[in-house]
Protein backbone atom coordinates (compact mmCIF):
# COMPACT_ATOMS: atom_id res chain seq x y z
CA UNK A 1 0.00 0.00 0.00
CA UNK A 2 1.01 3.68 0.20
CA UNK A 3 -0.76 4.93 -2.68
CA UNK A 4 -2.17 8.66 -1.88
CA UNK A 5 -1.52 8.01 1.41
CA UNK A 6 1.27 10.32 -0.03
CA UNK A 7 0.91 13.95 1.53
CA UNK A 8 -1.12 12.72 4.26
CA UNK A 9 1.24 11.60 6.62
CA UNK A 10 0.96 15.16 8.16
CA UNK A 11 -2.68 15.07 8.15
CA UNK A 12 -3.63 11.60 9.80
CA UNK A 13 -4.75 11.15 13.36
CA UNK A 14 -1.81 12.87 15.71
CA UNK A 15 -0.14 10.72 17.85
CA UNK A 16 -1.45 11.20 21.50
CA UNK A 17 0.96 11.93 24.13
CA UNK A 18 -1.19 11.16 27.12
CA UNK A 19 0.83 10.51 30.07
CA UNK A 20 -0.64 7.04 31.79
CA UNK A 21 -2.14 7.78 35.29
CA UNK A 22 -1.17 4.54 36.78
CA UNK A 23 -1.28 1.08 35.48
CA UNK A 24 -4.27 -0.41 34.80
CA UNK A 25 -5.84 2.73 35.90
CA UNK A 26 -9.47 3.39 34.34
CA UNK A 27 -9.03 3.49 29.94
CA UNK A 28 -5.94 1.13 30.41
CA UNK A 29 -7.98 -1.13 32.04
CA UNK A 30 -11.12 -0.99 30.25
CA UNK A 31 -8.57 -1.75 27.41
CA UNK A 32 -6.66 -5.03 28.95
CA UNK A 33 -10.00 -6.22 30.34
CA UNK A 34 -11.28 -6.49 26.77
CA UNK A 35 -8.66 -8.12 25.07
CA UNK A 36 -8.13 -10.70 27.62
CA UNK A 37 -12.04 -11.42 27.30
CA UNK A 38 -11.94 -11.33 23.92
CA UNK A 39 -9.16 -13.91 24.41
CA UNK A 40 -11.18 -16.23 26.78
CA UNK A 41 -14.22 -15.65 24.90
CA UNK A 42 -11.76 -17.19 21.36
CA UNK A 43 -10.22 -19.82 23.65
CA UNK A 44 -13.88 -21.06 24.22
CA UNK A 45 -15.75 -21.04 20.85
CA UNK A 46 -12.18 -22.40 19.58
CA UNK A 47 -12.87 -25.30 21.91
CA UNK A 48 -16.43 -25.87 21.85
CA UNK A 49 -16.20 -26.18 17.78
CA UNK A 50 -13.39 -28.70 17.91
CA UNK A 51 -10.30 -29.05 15.70
CA UNK A 52 -11.45 -27.65 12.59
CA UNK A 53 -7.93 -27.06 11.01
CA UNK A 54 -9.00 -22.81 10.80
CA UNK A 55 -8.59 -21.43 13.94
CA UNK A 56 -7.02 -22.51 17.54
CA UNK A 57 -7.50 -21.30 20.25
CA UNK A 58 -4.78 -19.14 22.11
CA UNK A 59 -3.64 -21.90 24.70
CA UNK A 60 -2.88 -24.38 21.35
CA UNK A 61 -1.42 -21.57 19.90
CA UNK A 62 1.23 -20.97 22.75
CA UNK A 63 1.73 -24.62 23.14
CA UNK A 64 3.07 -24.74 19.31
CA UNK A 65 4.96 -21.60 19.89
CA UNK A 66 6.75 -23.28 22.46
CA UNK A 67 7.37 -27.06 20.71
CA UNK A 68 6.61 -26.40 17.23
CA UNK A 69 8.36 -22.30 16.59
CA UNK A 70 10.59 -21.64 18.62
CA UNK A 71 12.86 -24.62 18.59
CA UNK A 72 12.90 -25.29 14.74
CA UNK A 73 16.09 -23.68 13.96
CA UNK A 74 14.96 -23.74 10.30
CA UNK A 75 12.04 -21.33 11.26
CA UNK A 76 14.77 -19.13 13.75
CA UNK A 77 16.71 -18.48 11.01
CA UNK A 78 13.81 -17.51 8.94
CA UNK A 79 12.83 -14.69 11.40
CA UNK A 80 16.20 -13.41 12.11
CA UNK A 81 16.75 -12.91 8.35
CA UNK A 82 13.44 -11.06 8.01
CA UNK A 83 14.58 -8.95 11.23
CA UNK A 84 18.12 -8.64 9.21
CA UNK A 85 15.93 -7.54 6.01
CA UNK A 86 13.87 -4.90 7.73
CA UNK A 87 16.75 -3.19 9.65
CA UNK A 88 18.99 -3.00 6.64
CA UNK A 89 16.08 -1.14 4.34
CA UNK A 90 15.07 0.79 7.09
CA UNK A 91 18.91 2.18 7.16
CA UNK A 92 19.07 2.78 3.49
CA UNK A 93 15.40 4.05 3.28
CA UNK A 94 15.96 6.45 6.08
CA UNK A 95 19.88 7.72 5.02
CA UNK A 96 18.58 7.51 1.34
CA UNK A 97 15.26 9.44 2.01
CA UNK A 98 16.74 12.13 3.84
CA UNK A 99 19.65 12.99 1.18
CA UNK A 100 17.31 12.98 -1.33
CA UNK A 101 14.86 15.33 0.47
CA UNK A 102 17.56 17.58 1.29
CA UNK A 103 18.70 17.88 -2.36
CA UNK A 104 15.08 17.91 -3.51
CA UNK A 105 14.03 20.63 -0.93
CA UNK A 106 16.93 22.87 -0.74
CA UNK A 107 15.40 24.76 -3.55
CA UNK A 108 12.31 26.21 -4.10
CA UNK A 109 12.99 25.01 -8.39
CA UNK A 110 13.56 21.44 -7.03
CA UNK A 111 10.65 21.52 -4.67
CA UNK A 112 8.32 22.84 -7.27
CA UNK A 113 9.57 20.60 -10.16
CA UNK A 114 10.56 17.70 -8.57
CA UNK A 115 8.28 17.27 -5.34
CA UNK A 116 6.00 16.46 -7.71
CA UNK A 117 7.48 13.17 -9.53
CA UNK A 118 8.12 12.13 -5.93
CA UNK A 119 4.52 12.11 -5.25
CA UNK A 120 3.47 10.31 -8.29
CA UNK A 121 5.70 7.61 -7.61
CA UNK A 122 4.32 7.65 -3.68
CA UNK A 123 0.86 7.65 -5.53
CA UNK A 124 1.43 3.94 -7.35
CA UNK A 125 0.92 1.33 -5.64
CA UNK A 126 4.12 -0.29 -5.50
CA UNK A 127 3.07 -4.02 -5.11
CA UNK A 128 2.47 -4.03 -8.88
CA UNK A 129 6.21 -3.90 -9.30
CA UNK A 130 6.60 -6.64 -6.57
CA UNK A 131 7.67 -9.49 -9.18
CA UNK A 132 10.01 -7.28 -10.59
CA UNK A 133 11.76 -6.94 -7.66
CA UNK A 134 11.93 -10.63 -7.58
CA UNK A 135 13.04 -11.06 -11.12
CA UNK A 136 15.89 -8.64 -10.50
CA UNK A 137 17.08 -9.56 -7.24
CA UNK A 138 16.37 -13.27 -7.46
CA UNK A 139 14.28 -15.10 -4.16
CA UNK A 140 17.09 -14.29 -1.75
CA UNK A 141 16.94 -11.56 0.74
CA UNK A 142 18.15 -8.65 -1.86
CA UNK A 143 14.30 -8.65 -3.37
CA UNK A 144 13.11 -8.12 0.14
CA UNK A 145 15.31 -5.38 1.12
CA UNK A 146 15.13 -3.49 -2.34
CA UNK A 147 11.07 -4.16 -1.77
CA UNK A 148 10.83 -2.82 1.89
CA UNK A 149 13.36 0.30 0.99
CA UNK A 150 11.59 1.68 -1.99
CA UNK A 151 8.12 1.51 0.69
CA UNK A 152 10.18 3.04 3.62
CA UNK A 153 12.10 5.72 1.58
CA UNK A 154 8.69 7.89 0.17
CA UNK A 155 7.81 8.69 3.56
CA UNK A 156 11.29 9.88 4.41
CA UNK A 157 11.51 12.05 1.03
CA UNK A 158 8.25 13.40 1.63
CA UNK A 159 8.59 14.40 5.34
CA UNK A 160 12.03 15.86 4.70
CA UNK A 161 10.74 17.86 1.90
CA UNK A 162 7.59 19.07 3.62
CA UNK A 163 9.67 19.73 7.12
CA UNK A 164 11.90 22.03 4.83
CA UNK A 165 8.82 24.28 2.98
CA UNK A 166 8.67 26.44 5.54
CA UNK A 167 12.46 27.17 6.79
CA UNK A 168 12.90 30.80 7.20
CA UNK A 169 15.77 31.52 4.54
CA UNK A 170 16.88 34.52 7.12
CA UNK A 171 18.50 31.49 9.24
CA UNK A 172 20.21 30.17 6.33
CA UNK A 173 21.25 33.51 4.86
CA UNK A 174 22.66 34.02 8.97
CA UNK A 175 24.40 30.69 9.08
CA UNK A 176 26.32 31.45 5.99
CA UNK A 177 27.16 34.83 6.82
CA UNK A 178 28.92 32.85 9.71
CA UNK A 179 30.90 31.34 7.39
CA UNK A 180 29.21 27.49 7.93
CA UNK A 181 29.22 24.63 5.47
CA UNK A 182 27.07 22.83 3.89
CA UNK A 183 27.51 20.29 5.94
CA UNK A 184 26.66 22.83 8.93
CA UNK A 185 23.97 23.97 7.70
CA UNK A 186 22.01 20.98 7.33
CA UNK A 187 23.70 19.47 10.73
CA UNK A 188 22.71 23.25 12.70
CA UNK A 189 19.90 24.64 10.48
CA UNK A 190 17.77 22.72 8.69
CA UNK A 191 17.68 19.21 10.78
CA UNK A 192 16.63 21.19 14.23
CA UNK A 193 14.02 22.68 11.70
CA UNK A 194 12.54 19.24 10.68
CA UNK A 195 12.65 17.32 13.50
CA UNK A 196 8.69 16.65 13.81
CA UNK A 197 7.86 16.41 10.30
CA UNK A 198 10.85 14.15 10.13
CA UNK A 199 10.13 11.50 13.04
CA UNK A 200 6.85 11.37 11.80
CA UNK A 201 8.35 10.32 8.65
CA UNK A 202 10.36 7.70 10.17
CA UNK A 203 7.51 5.83 12.30
CA UNK A 204 5.18 5.59 8.71
CA UNK A 205 8.96 4.39 7.22
CA UNK A 206 9.44 1.78 10.37
CA UNK A 207 5.70 0.57 9.09
CA UNK A 208 6.11 0.76 5.54
CA UNK A 209 9.41 -0.81 5.30
CA UNK A 210 8.21 -3.91 6.61
CA UNK A 211 4.83 -3.81 5.04
CA UNK A 212 7.50 -3.96 2.33
CA UNK A 213 9.46 -6.99 3.64
CA UNK A 214 6.42 -8.99 4.49
CA UNK A 215 5.17 -8.25 1.05
CA UNK A 216 8.05 -9.40 -0.13
CA UNK A 217 8.64 -12.58 2.07
CA UNK A 218 5.16 -13.60 1.66
CA UNK A 219 4.84 -13.69 -2.42
CA UNK A 220 8.31 -15.71 -2.65
CA UNK A 221 6.87 -19.07 -1.50
CA UNK A 222 9.82 -21.19 -1.95
CA UNK A 223 12.08 -19.94 0.94
CA UNK A 224 11.97 -17.95 4.45
CA UNK A 225 8.84 -16.90 6.25
CA UNK A 226 6.55 -17.21 2.91
CA UNK A 227 7.32 -20.60 2.73
CA UNK A 228 6.19 -21.80 6.25
CA UNK A 229 3.61 -19.71 6.13
CA UNK A 230 2.31 -21.64 3.00
CA UNK A 231 2.90 -24.83 4.12
CA UNK A 232 0.71 -24.06 7.55
CA UNK A 233 -2.10 -22.80 5.52
CA UNK A 234 -2.04 -25.64 2.98
CA UNK A 235 -2.11 -28.29 5.17
CA UNK A 236 -4.61 -26.64 7.71
CA UNK A 237 -2.40 -26.23 10.79
CA UNK A 238 -3.62 -23.00 11.93
CA UNK A 239 -1.64 -23.30 15.53
CA UNK A 240 2.33 -23.06 14.63
CA UNK A 241 0.71 -21.14 11.65
CA UNK A 242 -0.94 -17.98 14.31
CA UNK A 243 2.33 -18.54 16.74
CA UNK A 244 4.70 -18.06 13.54
CA UNK A 245 2.05 -14.52 13.03
CA UNK A 246 2.19 -13.92 16.85
CA UNK A 247 6.03 -14.09 16.63
CA UNK A 248 6.52 -11.67 13.90
CA UNK A 249 3.87 -9.10 15.07
CA UNK A 250 5.98 -9.02 18.29
CA UNK A 251 8.63 -8.02 15.79
CA UNK A 252 6.61 -5.74 14.47
CA UNK A 253 5.83 -3.98 17.95
CA UNK A 254 9.27 -4.04 19.25
CA UNK A 255 10.62 -2.22 15.75
CA UNK A 256 8.12 0.54 16.18
CA UNK A 257 9.27 0.94 19.57
CA UNK A 258 12.63 1.66 18.84
CA UNK A 259 11.51 3.85 16.67
CA UNK A 260 9.58 5.71 19.39
CA UNK A 261 12.79 5.22 22.03
CA UNK A 262 14.88 6.93 19.16
CA UNK A 263 12.02 9.50 18.66
CA UNK A 264 12.23 10.40 22.29
CA UNK A 265 15.51 10.52 22.81
CA UNK A 266 16.36 13.03 20.04
CA UNK A 267 13.39 14.66 20.81
CA UNK A 268 13.81 15.79 24.27
CA UNK A 269 15.44 19.27 23.93
CA UNK A 270 12.08 19.76 22.14
CA UNK A 271 10.41 18.79 25.53
CA UNK B 1 4.46 33.54 -8.76
CA UNK B 2 5.60 34.73 -12.17
CA UNK B 3 5.27 33.32 -14.98
CA UNK B 4 8.60 31.73 -15.43
CA UNK B 5 9.14 30.68 -12.25
CA UNK B 6 6.11 28.36 -12.92
CA UNK B 7 7.58 27.43 -16.78
CA UNK B 8 10.62 26.10 -14.89
CA UNK B 9 9.14 23.43 -12.80
CA UNK B 10 7.23 22.11 -16.42
CA UNK B 11 9.79 22.16 -18.33
CA UNK B 12 12.28 20.39 -16.03
CA UNK B 13 9.11 17.64 -15.10
CA UNK B 14 8.75 17.27 -19.03
CA UNK B 15 12.67 16.93 -19.63
CA UNK B 16 12.99 14.27 -16.66
CA UNK B 17 10.09 12.23 -18.31
CA UNK B 18 11.61 12.37 -22.16
CA UNK B 19 14.87 11.55 -20.33
CA UNK B 20 13.46 8.00 -18.43
CA UNK B 21 11.71 7.29 -22.17
CA UNK B 22 14.85 7.42 -23.95
CA UNK B 23 16.85 5.64 -21.31
CA UNK B 24 14.50 3.17 -21.48
CA UNK B 25 14.77 3.00 -25.24
CA UNK B 26 18.82 3.12 -25.55
CA UNK B 27 19.23 1.06 -22.63
CA UNK B 28 16.65 -2.12 -24.17
CA UNK B 29 18.27 -1.52 -27.18
CA UNK B 30 22.43 -1.96 -26.77
CA UNK B 31 21.38 -5.36 -25.62
CA UNK B 32 23.23 -4.24 -21.52
CA UNK B 33 19.66 -5.24 -20.11
CA UNK B 34 17.98 -8.46 -20.16
CA UNK B 35 14.76 -7.77 -22.00
CA UNK B 36 13.63 -10.50 -19.66
CA UNK B 37 13.74 -7.29 -17.01
CA UNK B 38 13.07 -4.58 -19.28
CA UNK B 39 11.21 -5.41 -22.53
CA UNK B 40 11.70 -2.78 -25.01
CA UNK B 41 8.73 0.23 -25.00
CA UNK B 42 7.17 -1.00 -28.30
CA UNK B 43 7.17 -4.53 -27.15
CA UNK B 44 4.89 -3.45 -24.06
CA UNK B 45 2.81 -0.90 -25.96
CA UNK B 46 2.28 -4.39 -28.47
CA UNK B 47 1.74 -6.74 -25.46
CA UNK B 48 -0.77 -3.82 -24.17
CA UNK B 49 -2.43 -3.12 -26.94
CA UNK B 50 -3.07 -7.12 -27.43
CA UNK B 51 -4.35 -7.95 -23.86
CA UNK B 52 -6.75 -5.23 -23.93
CA UNK B 53 -8.05 -6.79 -26.73
CA UNK B 54 -7.80 -10.57 -25.45
CA UNK B 55 -10.81 -11.40 -23.60
CA UNK B 56 -9.45 -12.17 -19.97
CA UNK B 57 -8.48 -8.45 -19.88
CA UNK B 58 -12.17 -7.03 -19.04
CA UNK B 59 -13.52 -10.16 -16.70
CA UNK B 60 -9.92 -10.00 -14.44
CA UNK B 61 -10.28 -6.17 -13.67
CA UNK B 62 -13.72 -6.67 -13.23
CA UNK B 63 -13.07 -9.36 -10.64
CA UNK B 64 -10.19 -6.59 -9.38
CA UNK B 65 -12.43 -3.58 -8.89
CA UNK B 66 -15.66 -5.46 -7.63
CA UNK B 67 -13.35 -7.02 -4.87
CA UNK B 68 -12.10 -3.40 -4.19
CA UNK B 69 -15.04 -1.82 -4.13
CA UNK B 70 -16.58 -4.14 -1.87
CA UNK B 71 -13.85 -3.96 0.65
CA UNK B 72 -14.06 -0.53 0.48
CA UNK B 73 -18.00 -0.30 1.50
CA UNK B 74 -17.40 -2.12 4.37
CA UNK B 75 -14.29 -0.93 5.52
CA UNK B 76 -16.01 2.50 5.41
CA UNK B 77 -19.13 1.48 6.80
CA UNK B 78 -17.16 -0.29 9.94
CA UNK B 79 -14.51 2.42 9.96
CA UNK B 80 -16.83 5.22 10.59
CA UNK B 81 -19.08 3.63 13.19
CA UNK B 82 -16.78 2.52 15.08
CA UNK B 83 -14.86 5.69 15.33
CA UNK B 84 -18.90 7.45 16.08
CA UNK B 85 -19.44 4.94 18.73
CA UNK B 86 -15.71 5.14 20.40
CA UNK B 87 -15.63 9.06 20.57
CA UNK B 88 -19.43 8.91 22.73
CA UNK B 89 -17.51 8.27 25.56
CA UNK B 90 -14.18 9.99 26.78
CA UNK B 91 -13.13 6.63 28.13
CA UNK B 92 -14.16 4.67 25.14
CA UNK B 93 -11.94 7.40 23.70
CA UNK B 94 -8.92 6.84 25.91
CA UNK B 95 -9.59 2.97 26.34
CA UNK B 96 -9.38 2.35 22.15
CA UNK B 97 -7.64 5.07 20.34
CA UNK B 98 -4.47 3.80 21.10
CA UNK B 99 -5.49 0.08 20.47
CA UNK B 100 -6.89 1.03 16.88
CA UNK B 101 -3.69 3.08 16.49
CA UNK B 102 -1.16 0.47 17.25
CA UNK B 103 -2.32 -2.25 15.46
CA UNK B 104 -2.25 0.28 12.67
CA UNK B 105 1.46 0.89 12.98
CA UNK B 106 1.63 -3.28 12.42
CA UNK B 107 2.00 -4.55 8.96
CA UNK B 108 -1.07 -5.93 8.60
CA UNK B 109 0.23 -8.26 5.80
CA UNK B 110 1.49 -10.18 8.68
CA UNK B 111 -1.82 -11.62 9.02
CA UNK B 112 -2.39 -12.23 5.55
CA UNK B 113 -2.05 -16.30 5.69
CA UNK B 114 -5.13 -16.29 8.13
CA UNK B 115 -7.20 -14.72 5.99
CA UNK B 116 -6.32 -17.44 3.07
CA UNK B 117 -6.52 -20.14 5.79
CA UNK B 118 -10.10 -18.90 6.82
CA UNK B 119 -11.22 -17.68 3.72
CA UNK B 120 -9.45 -19.76 0.84
CA UNK B 121 -7.41 -18.57 -2.13
CA UNK B 122 -10.79 -17.43 -3.99
CA UNK B 123 -11.98 -13.38 -3.82
CA UNK B 124 -13.53 -13.65 -0.73
CA UNK B 125 -10.33 -13.39 1.20
CA UNK B 126 -8.80 -10.51 -0.75
CA UNK B 127 -12.27 -9.06 0.09
CA UNK B 128 -11.54 -9.36 3.78
CA UNK B 129 -8.15 -8.87 4.14
CA UNK B 130 -8.61 -5.48 1.88
CA UNK B 131 -11.55 -4.33 4.34
CA UNK B 132 -9.45 -4.99 7.59
CA UNK B 133 -6.53 -3.15 5.97
CA UNK B 134 -8.51 -0.25 5.18
CA UNK B 135 -10.94 -0.10 8.53
CA UNK B 136 -7.93 1.25 10.47
CA UNK B 137 -7.23 4.77 8.68
CA UNK B 138 -11.28 5.25 8.92
CA UNK B 139 -11.89 4.02 12.26
CA UNK B 140 -8.62 6.45 13.35
CA UNK B 141 -9.89 9.30 11.66
CA UNK B 142 -13.00 9.27 12.92
CA UNK B 143 -12.17 9.00 16.04
CA UNK B 144 -9.59 12.05 16.00
CA UNK B 145 -12.21 14.03 13.82
CA UNK B 146 -14.68 13.65 16.51
CA UNK B 147 -12.65 13.67 19.35
CA UNK B 148 -10.68 16.58 18.72
CA UNK B 149 -14.26 19.23 18.04
CA UNK B 150 -14.20 21.71 20.28
CA UNK B 151 -16.17 21.64 23.83
CA UNK B 152 -16.94 25.50 23.34
CA UNK B 153 -18.44 25.24 20.12
CA UNK B 154 -20.77 21.80 21.57
CA UNK B 155 -21.31 23.35 24.63
CA UNK B 156 -22.56 26.88 22.95
CA UNK B 157 -25.06 25.12 20.35
CA UNK B 158 -26.34 23.06 23.74
CA UNK B 159 -27.20 26.22 25.15
CA UNK B 160 -28.77 27.65 22.25
CA UNK B 161 -31.02 24.31 22.16
CA UNK B 162 -30.05 22.50 19.31
CA UNK B 163 -31.62 19.15 19.50
CA UNK B 164 -29.11 15.72 19.10
CA UNK B 165 -29.38 15.55 15.36
CA UNK B 166 -29.25 19.50 14.77
CA UNK B 167 -26.08 19.29 17.23
CA UNK B 168 -24.28 15.91 14.66
CA UNK B 169 -25.38 17.59 11.35
CA UNK B 170 -24.81 21.27 12.52
CA UNK B 171 -21.64 20.85 15.19
CA UNK B 172 -19.86 17.36 14.50
CA UNK B 173 -19.98 16.60 11.09
CA UNK B 174 -18.89 19.56 9.95
CA UNK B 175 -16.22 20.06 12.29
CA UNK B 176 -15.03 16.48 11.64
CA UNK B 177 -15.48 16.18 8.55
CA UNK B 178 -11.91 17.09 6.87
CA UNK B 179 -10.15 14.60 9.03
CA UNK B 180 -12.46 12.58 8.10
CA UNK B 181 -12.51 12.55 4.72
CA UNK B 182 -9.18 12.45 4.80
CA UNK B 183 -9.14 8.87 6.22
CA UNK B 184 -11.76 7.65 3.85
CA UNK B 185 -9.23 8.84 1.04
CA UNK B 186 -5.97 7.19 2.83
CA UNK B 187 -8.67 4.07 3.43
CA UNK B 188 -9.77 3.92 -0.54
CA UNK B 189 -5.97 3.67 -1.42
CA UNK B 190 -5.17 1.04 1.07
CA UNK B 191 -7.51 -1.17 -0.07
CA UNK B 192 -6.81 -0.73 -3.73
CA UNK B 193 -3.23 -1.94 -2.76
CA UNK B 194 -4.01 -4.45 -0.16
CA UNK B 195 -6.71 -6.30 -2.69
CA UNK B 196 -3.81 -5.92 -5.58
CA UNK B 197 -1.28 -6.90 -3.04
CA UNK B 198 -3.17 -9.88 -1.70
CA UNK B 199 -3.70 -11.30 -5.53
CA UNK B 200 -0.20 -10.64 -6.39
CA UNK B 201 0.46 -13.22 -3.52
CA UNK B 202 -2.30 -15.63 -3.56
CA UNK B 203 -5.37 -15.59 -5.54
CA UNK B 204 -6.63 -17.36 -8.75
CA UNK B 205 -7.94 -14.35 -11.05
CA UNK B 206 -7.95 -10.12 -10.30
CA UNK B 207 -4.91 -8.28 -12.02
CA UNK B 208 -2.59 -8.73 -9.21
CA UNK B 209 -3.04 -12.31 -10.05
CA UNK B 210 -2.16 -11.44 -13.78
CA UNK B 211 0.82 -9.82 -13.08
CA UNK B 212 2.63 -12.58 -10.68
CA UNK B 213 1.42 -15.13 -13.47
CA UNK B 214 2.71 -13.11 -16.05
CA UNK B 215 6.25 -12.92 -13.81
CA UNK B 216 6.25 -16.74 -13.11
CA UNK B 217 5.52 -17.21 -16.81
CA UNK B 218 8.24 -15.00 -18.12
CA UNK B 219 6.11 -12.77 -20.09
CA UNK B 220 7.79 -9.44 -18.90
CA UNK B 221 6.11 -7.36 -21.68
CA UNK B 222 2.52 -8.59 -20.73
CA UNK B 223 3.27 -7.83 -17.63
CA UNK B 224 4.43 -4.45 -17.72
CA UNK B 225 0.86 -3.99 -19.72
CA UNK B 226 -0.48 -5.05 -16.64
CA UNK B 227 1.61 -2.79 -14.64
CA UNK B 228 0.58 0.19 -16.89
CA UNK B 229 -2.73 0.09 -16.56
CA UNK B 230 -2.49 -0.32 -11.99
CA UNK B 231 -0.53 3.09 -12.70
CA UNK B 232 -2.74 4.72 -14.78
CA UNK B 233 -5.68 3.16 -12.64
CA UNK B 234 -3.71 4.98 -9.83
CA UNK B 235 -3.69 7.85 -11.59
CA UNK B 236 -7.10 8.37 -12.17
CA UNK B 237 -8.35 7.45 -8.91
CA UNK B 238 -6.40 9.71 -7.35
CA UNK B 239 -7.75 12.76 -9.34
CA UNK B 240 -10.88 11.41 -9.03
CA UNK B 241 -10.91 10.94 -5.48
CA UNK B 242 -9.34 14.57 -5.07
CA UNK B 243 -11.71 16.33 -7.32
CA UNK B 244 -14.71 14.71 -5.22
CA UNK B 245 -12.88 15.75 -1.84
CA UNK B 246 -12.57 19.36 -3.19
CA UNK B 247 -16.00 19.21 -3.64
CA UNK B 248 -17.70 18.15 -0.59
CA UNK B 249 -15.73 20.33 0.99
CA UNK B 250 -16.45 23.27 -1.13
CA UNK B 251 -19.89 22.67 -0.18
Amino acid sequence: MSGPAAGTIAELAPARRRVAAGWLHGSAALRWGTLITIAVLWEVAARWSGNNGLVAPPTAILRALVTQILPDGQIRAALIVAVVEITAAYAIAVAGGFLIGVAVGWTRLGRNSLFPIVLFFYAIPQVAFLPLFVLGFGIGPAAKIAFGCSHGIFPVIVNTIAGMRNINPQYVSAARCMGISRAGIVRHVIFPHITGSFFAGLRLSMTMTMLGVILAELYVSTAGIGYFTRQFADTFDPAPLFALISVLTAIAIAMNAMVRLAERHWLRWKG
Amino acid sequence: MTETSRLWPCAIQGLIAAGGLLLWFVVTQSGEVSPLFLPAPDAVVNAWVALVRSDEFWPAVGVTLTTIAAAYILAAVAGLLTGWLITRSPLLTRAFEPLVSGIFAIPITLFFPLFILLFGIGQESKLAYGAVYGFFPVALNTIAGFAHVDRRLVDAARCMGLSRFGLFRHVLLPAASPVIFTGLRVGFFICFASVLGGEAIASAAGIGHNIALSAELFEPARMYAWIVCVVAAALVLTALVSTIERRFRDS
